[in-house]
């Protein structure tokens, strides 16, 4: 993109009504409204169940002003597939089709689906929320939750495996088009998303989404929380466009220097207080490598 | 147009000819060589239809749900476990009021693995709340895929096409293909009157509370129980329907006449067989041999299981000495579900006959019509000996 969206350039129109159902300080409710105005009305969704299903409202009120198909869990990608070729059939291609999900719908019960989806080519964008645990069902451990985070399946010791790198996966089917953002960065995601619709294929955007409610922090910090997870090296903003890796935005600008000590994001949020002061030295220092690595790069 | 063919083959060319517009499936014996079929049309060009290659079969159902909720009239085929990893979108399908039309060739479950015939997937998913109509030759399974859209777009509610795996689905038998614009002229364009628009947006199958609740103009929505009432009051009018389309059908291509079941020297029976499938024709073996003995016997192939045309079963078979109701299916620790349907469905009638349960042809056992005659013919002529419990044929214990 050749100029970065401003909050004075950003379109005025709202597709989402105000009085919406997601919860004080919600993450995605930002990415939400951002996200729904950079696809524009010439939108269909495809939503499985999370928390964007209670977000959109309970029959028959919608908070969504765009047509919207709810799917069960793991078959987002696929039924964005149907709805492609309906479109494809009935030639109302110029129509965007767009998944979001979130990062269990994603990374655990719809990963099938999604790969299947990536290496059939269909031009459609995924968008999977992330923050990090299933929440709309009360905060249990998915595939994308950090190490050592208390959830309430794992309730002691936190949780003892690392997060999985879906965009790395998702990059490894070779589609044109692997993104990260987050929610505390809502104009980077509206300008990937606007990118997204230019790209033909399937386009995946992860985005970092705080959640006060399941990450244990007061609602007036989730944007602060977001940068700070960026801020501190833990969480990247990249883009891997056609295979080739890049860094963008607030990552961009990030080096050794300027890195905050990962401490900073931990303290913040009750669910790491099960991390011991050894375990933030090795998490600090695999986050140094992961970055002396980009740096050499 | 004669031709001589598998019943894949047949069931293909009915989805060609109902201008089917996205196909998604996933490879499973006996189905495989259908969807081959439908693959190799669409990519010839022979077809105009987009054919998508999903990675499962619950992917295949999810495209048909989302390419019918976005307006286009859509197929899938399946078999045994595949319809079982379906499960969910089966009933996904059904509660969205999808006119889907899905053929399943029927096959048995595992574990063990078998891939040989018998009812049990189809069976175990009745009560999803999908039409399932089942053939028992090559020439009902092309006319009846034909019907299947017809009749799911009218009542909007998805439709299985059951036909037994390779006893039909591999078997070459001669039917006719009907002429495209006679089907043309029966099968309408499929119109939704709401499907996914940007230019007239609706949440879809959104979270339903309990009770009824006020929309934003102020009109009263129903709520999940109500939206559940109306999927079983329409498909209790499937049962008529059936019988409408199959009408129009005679009309438009001069075929049908037996919408609910295929009767076969039914008139005067004492003793009729019932049966899904292609059974009906090898039990019609069993009732000449019975006839030259002297017993009045006749079969009732039921081609409209669900929604089940229990009145219809109990008005016709009202003057019956006894049913005996053959099945590749079984309600494990009860009794064969179609037997328990019949019986259910005569407990309206005063005078009701006596009903026996036969199980047979489990994993493709071979149904050995010799023994079908033995069987019949004792619950004919010592119907006091056999009980209410399932009685097994071909069993080698």
């Amino acid at each position: 993109m050749s100029e970065k969206t401003t909050i004075l350039t950003l379109p005025e129109e709202e597709l989402v009504h105000p009085g919406n159902r997601a919860c004080a300080g919600c993450g995605l409710s930002i990415i939400y409204r951002i996200g729904l105005k950079a696809l524009g009305r010439d939108t269909i969704l495809v939503v499985p169940p999370s928390c964007l299903t209670v977000l959109q409202g309970l029959y028959p009120i919608a908070s969504t002003q765009l047509p919207c198909l709810n799917v069960t869990f793991a078959s987002t990608a696929a039924a964005a597939t149907g709805v492609l070729g309906a479109l494809r059939a009935q030639g109302r291609e110029k129509t965007t089709v767009a998944a979001w999900a979130g990062d269990g719908g994603t990374s655990d019960i719809g990963i099938q689906a999604l790969s299947g989806a990536c290496e059939r080519g269909e031009n459609f964008i995924f968008i999977c929320y992330d923050n990090e645990a299933y929440m709309n069902t009360g905060v249990q451990r998915s595939g994308t939750t950090p190490q050592g985070v208390i959830t309430t399946t794992t309730p002691i010791r936190g949780k003892l495996q690392k997060k999985k790198e879906v965009p790395a996966i998702i990059a490894a089917h070779g589609i044109d088009y692997v993104a990260t953002a987050s929610a505390a960065y809502p104009l980077d995601l509206y300008d990937k998303i606007k990118k997204a619709k230019t790209i033909s294929g399937p386009k995946y955007l992860h985005v970092h989404c705080p959640c006060p409610a399941g990450w244990g922090f007061d609602p007036r910090y989730t944007v602060k929380i977001g940068k700070l997870a960026v801020e501190t090296g833990l969480y990247d903003i990249y883009e891997i466009e056609k295979g080739k890796f890049q860094l963008t935005g607030p990552s961009q600008k990030l080096d050794n220097k300027k890195r905050k000590p990962v401490s900073d994001y931990f303290k913040t949020q009750s669910r790491f207080r099960a991390l011991s002061k050894e375990r933030i030295q090795e998490i600090q220092q695999s986050i140094d490598e992961k970055w002396e690595g980009y740096q050499k790069n | 147009m004669h031709i001589i063919e598998s019943g894949n083959v047949a069931a293909a060319t009915g989805v060609k000819l109902a201008r089917t517009e996205v196909i998604a499936a996933y490879p499973i014996t006996p189905q495989t060589p259908l969807t081959e079929k439908l693959s190799e049309l669409v990519d010839s060009g022979k077809m105009k239809a987009e054919y998508i290659p999903v990675e499962s079969e619950h992917s295949a159902l999810a495209v048909c749900i989302a390419a019918s909720s976005a307006g286009s009239r859509t197929f899938t085929a399946t078999s045994a476990n595949g319809l079982l990893y379906m499960s969910e979108q089966i009933h996904w399908a059904a509660g969205a009021r999808l006119p889907i039309v899905m053929c399943v060739v029927n096959r048995g479950i595992g574990a063990p693995w078998t891939v040989w015939n018998d009812h049990q997937d189809s069976i175990s998913q009745r009560d999803t709340g999908w039409i399932q109509l089942y053939a028992c030759d090559h020439q009902q399974i092309i006319d009846t895929v034909i019907q299947a859209f017809h009749i799911a777009e009218t009542v909007r509610i998805p439709v299985m096409v059951c036909y037994d795996g390779y006893l039909l689905s591999h078997t070459y038998m001669p039917f006719e293909i009907p002429e495209q614009n006679a089907v043309d002229a029966f099968l309408p364009k499929f119109t939704p009157s709401y499907f996914l628009d940007p230019k007239n947006p609706a949440n879809l199958n959104t979270v339903t509370l309990p009770d009824i609740r006020l929309d934003v103009r102020g009109n009263m929505a129903p709520g999940y129980m109500e939206i559940r009432h109306n999927l079983h009051s329409d498909m209790r009018r499937t049962i008529s329907v059936v019988e409408e389309v199959d009408q129009k059908y005679q009309q438009a291509i001069g075929r049908g006449g037996n919408p609910l079941i295929e009767k076969y020297q039914c008139d005067d029976a004492d003793f009729i067989a019932v049966c899904l499938g292609s059974l009906s024709y090898q039990l019609r073996d069993v009732v000449d041999t019975l006839r030259r003995e002297g017993l009045k016997t006749g079969v009732a192939g039921i081609r409209l299981y669900r929604p089940f045309p229990d009145k219809t079963i109990a008005s016709e078979f009202a003057n019956a000495k006894g049913l005996i109701v053959f099945e590749k299916a079984l309600s494990y620790g009860n009794q064969g579900a179609l037997y328990a349907d019949i019986k259910s469905a005569l407990y309206r009638n005063d005078n009701r006959p006596f009903v026996h349960n036969y199980i047979l042809g489990l994993g493709g056992r071979e149904i050995k019509t010799l023994d079908l005659i033995n069987a019949f013919r004792t619950s004919c002529t010592d119907f006091r000996k056999i009980g209410d419990d399932p009685q097994w044929i071909g069993l080698k214990l």
